[in-house]
């Protein structure tokens, strides 16, 4: 990531804003007392937007920056060294017979599997992105998720996606939340934070939009949707609330954050309608892997099949991209 | 870091079947009429998209006599489970021919493609669909056994939605037994002479609807003539009360429905970026062009400065330009004569004091467009705060209590539609009590449905159209 990203937000929250964050009391006041999200009104603003038409120069530009912004990734039971190793090879070179396709953004991987991402990627710019913090429930004390932290840190991992606290978050306890936050942003060290906020265990808009806001007080350097382990995942209304929060952020302090929708977007048309979103509803410098990401595994093939399409002017099949 | 220039999308003109010259649509025929033939154009563009013959005042004669044969000899007489027959027809061929339509009126009228394709359209259809399921029932609508239907109707409409206010009023005509002669715009008549074309595709019993374009003259004519029974117009007030005086003191059952200058309040406890898309869609949608947009915005004062910075934001996100382009969301102004009255009354609003800001998008060199404008500072006592302006343009008031919200929004002549934004329930409920509007949308804009009655206060008219209570107006009751 480029310095447009703040990286110093955990230790000077914005004055305008120090009061939010003083006591309990005041941030469930600031939290509360944030603008409702109306939800017929954000799914119908969402499916309209939806409806963009993106062909040709523009459908090749949209699909190079999402290939750009994928964050590649594995997060199975099962996952090995050579499912990483592979995985990596193919951040690397997205489409072998293609080398004008453009790298993913990262790769990312558990705790244990760091290591061995790093290894495979050194020298080529590409970040590891690991979720620590008792990923994907986030259910152990706060020590585990700070050594959880320390592993992928000392691995090499450039990226924390840490999942926050939803249990804590629902009973209203949002100090116990931002700290939480806090304490891992201080454990990234350099590393950047990715706050996942699970919003289908959030259930409503108004609550995204809290977390949202929380996790951006608390030092978040992206706010991402979800673990991709709990349905829905990532949705477009959800995304745009996310948006919304990241330039009110910036409106209200100048600093830019970044938004990382994560589970269930497979396809080329999917992640277009998110960039439309990005454009409009968060603007046009948002359209960056600095400050927008997709958390993906399968969505990239269905780009570089697109990908292809684009140029050759016909559909080749999945035989035509490698399966890692 | 490239831009995202979105593609243009054109629809294809072609899929119109523009003809050359189109003509009166009298006893189930395409006829000449006698009047001069005039030129639509495309506003887009300026150029010309065809020649319509119009109606001569013996022609209006002709028409209303053919409507009253039909409604004697077939019409009224018809089983109500017969009329909503074709009815249904007529809803499923407008369906069948959408895309056609969507177009030609996307050309004719100058609003987005994106517009008439998912509102227009599917709505004029769902009104036939509605009024058909009404046909049979009208014993069991609460008017008492076997009620009647009043004769020929007579109807005028306004240009900005030119399939869909035909809909309106031709749909509960028909479904209550009345038979129908209407004049469309003069600016706006082909798709009502395709409508007349899909009159003749159901097979409907000719003379029971006879399309006359035309100017004024032959409105004028229509409303004043002795065999007609039922008037119904719907566009400027001007001309609303013009109708009334003419027709006073005759038998004519009357609905009108007039200009606007609708409040759209939002409180400090709305949900701000849906209200930010609700006053866009209140005052862009159709670029404007709507007698129920929400063109007076109340915010109060402990989040106007917000509301606005947010509302800057969204309006420099809307594209202006081609209508038929699918990525447009503000096309173009329907005449010259509406373009020029919009820029009269903009500089109105810089000479008495409120501050103007445009949206930076680019406009196109040629055809009628107007950029989206927000005024802000605006007072009661401006005239862009008290007139209708019928264009792109929002002004924005402030109010500090809920009171003064009430008697700023209703502190208008008119009163055709309000809306509330507000997370309170008890507040949207209690404003909705207070305020002089025939509809009132909560934490939404511009909703419409067949069954929900639509209609006005003091000068924005009476009279419903829509639901149980629009079918009253075409019966004798």
């Amino acid at each position: 990531m480029t310095a447009t990203t703040s990286s110093s937000a955990a230790t000077a929250t914005p004055s305008p804003l120090t009061d939010a964050t003083r006591d309990e009391a005041s941030l469930r006041r600031f939290l509360h007392g944030l603008p409702g999200v109306d939800q017929v009104g954000v799914e119908q603003r969402a499916a309209g937007l939806g409806t963009r038409s993106i062909k040709k120069a523009a459908k090749l530009w949209a699909i190079d920056t999402a290939i750009s912004m994928v964050d590649l990734t594995t997060l199975e039971g099962a996952d090995t060294r050579g499912k990483v190793r592979a995985l990596a090879a193919k951040a690397m070179r997205p489409d072998p017979d293609r080398p004008d396709t453009p790298r993913v953004a990262a790769v990312c991987v558990y705790p244990d599997m760091a290591e061995t991402a790093v290894e495979a990627l050194r020298g080529t710019g590409i970040h590891v992105a690991s979720v620590a913090t008792g990923f994907p429930a986030g259910r152990t004390s706060r020590e585990v998720k700070l050594a959880d932290t320390k592993i992928a840190v000392d691995a090499g991992a450039a990226e924390i996606d840490m999942v926050i606290d939803r249990g804590a978050f629902l009973e209203g306890r949002y100090l116990e939340v931002f700290e939480e936050i806090q304490a891992i942003k201080a454990a990234c060290g350099d590393a950047h934070l990715k706050v996942i906020l699970e919003t289908g265990e959030l259930a409503t808009y108004d609550n995204v939009r809290r977390a949202s806001w929380l996790a951006l007080l608390a030092g978040g350097d992206f706010i991402k949707t979800s673990t991709g382990k709990v349905s829905p995942a990532a949705t477009l209304p959800v995304t745009h609330v996310m948006l919304q929060a990241v330039r009110d952020w910036f409106v209200q302090t100048g600093e830019l954050r970044g938004v990382k929708p994560a589970g269930g977007i497979r396809t080329t048309k999917d992640a277009i309608k998110y960039l439309v979103a990005v454009h409009e509803v968060a603007g046009e410098q948002w359209l960056t892997p600095d400050l927008f990401r997709f958390g993906a595994s399968s969505l990239l093939n269905d780009l570089l099949l697109q990908r292809r399409t684009q140029a050759d002017g016909h559909y080749s099949g999945p035989d035509y991209v490698t399966v890692d | 870091m490239g831009i995202f220039e979105y593609a243009p999308a054109p629809e294809s003109r072609d899929l119109a079947n523009l003809k050359p010259q189109y003509r009166p649509f009298v006893n189930g025929e395409f006829v000449d009429g006698s009047g001069e033939p005039l030129k639509t154009i495309n506003p887009a563009t300026e150029e010309v998209l065809a020649e319509v013959g119009t109606a001569s005042v013996s022609d209006v004669d002709t028409a209303v006599k053919a409507a009253r044969k039909a409604y004697n000899g077939v019409w009224a007489k018809m089983p109500g489970s017969e009329r909503a027959k074709y009815l249904f027809r007529i809803a499923r061929l407008i369906q069948e021919r959408s895309r056609e339509l969507a177009v030609l009126e996307s050309l004719d009228n100058g609003k987005p493609i994106k517009e008439a394709r998912d509102s227009d359209v599917p709505t004029a259809a769902a009104h036939f669909f509605y009024h058909a399921g009404w046909a049979d029932k009208l014993d069991y609508a609460g008017y008492g056994p076997n009620p009647k239907p009043l004769g020929v109707a007579g109807q005028v409409i306004p240009w900005n939605f030119p399939l869909l206010m035909l809909a309106w009023k031709i749909a509960p005509a028909l479904a209550t037994g009345n038979t129908v002669v209407l004049k469309p715009a003069e600016t706006t008549p082909l798709t009502a002479l395709v409508f007349a074309e899909i009159c003749q595709q159901a097979e409907l019993p000719p003379g029971v609807v006879n399309i006359l374009p035309g100017a004024g003259d032959i409105g004028a004519a229509l409303v004043g003539h002795g065999d007609v029974n039922k008037v119904a117009f719907t566009g400027s007030t001007e001309v609303g009360k013009a109708i009334q005086r003419q027709i006073a003191g005759t038998a004519k059952k009357l609905t009108l429905e007039l200009g606007g200058k609708a409040a759209n309040v939002v409180f400090d406890d709305a949900p701000l970026d849906q209200a930010v898309e609700g006053i866009v869609n209140g005052i862009f949608f159709n670029q404007g062009h709507v007698c129920c947009a929400g063109s007076r915005l109340l915010v109060q004062e402990s989040i106007a400065e917000e509301l606005l910075e947010k509302l800057r934001y969204r309006v420099s996100t809307l594209r202006l330009g081609d209508p038929l382009d699918k990525n447009t969301d503000v096309g173009a102004i329907n005449s010259a004569e509406q373009l020029a009255k919009i820029k009269g009354l903009v500089e109105s609003g810089d000479a008495e004091g409120a501050e103007r800001w445009t949206s930076p998008c680019p406009v196109p060199e040629r055809g009628f467009f107007f950029a989206p404008t927000v005024f802000s500072d605006v007072q009661q006592s401006m005239r862009i705060a008290r007139e209708e302006i019928f264009g792109p343009v929002l002004s924005v008031l402030t109010f500090r209590t809920p009171d003064e919200a009430v008697t700023k929004a209703n502190n208008t002549p008119y009163g055709l539609s309000a809306g509330i934004w507000t997370e309170k329930g008890s507040r949207i409920l209690w404003m909705a009590n207070q305020l002089r509007a025939g509809v009132v949308w909560a934490n939404t804009f511009n909703r419409f449905d067949p069954a929900a009655p639509f209609g006005g206060y003091q000068e924005s008219g009476f009279g419903r159209e829509g639901g149980r209570t629009g079918l009253e107006a075409y019966l004798d009751v």
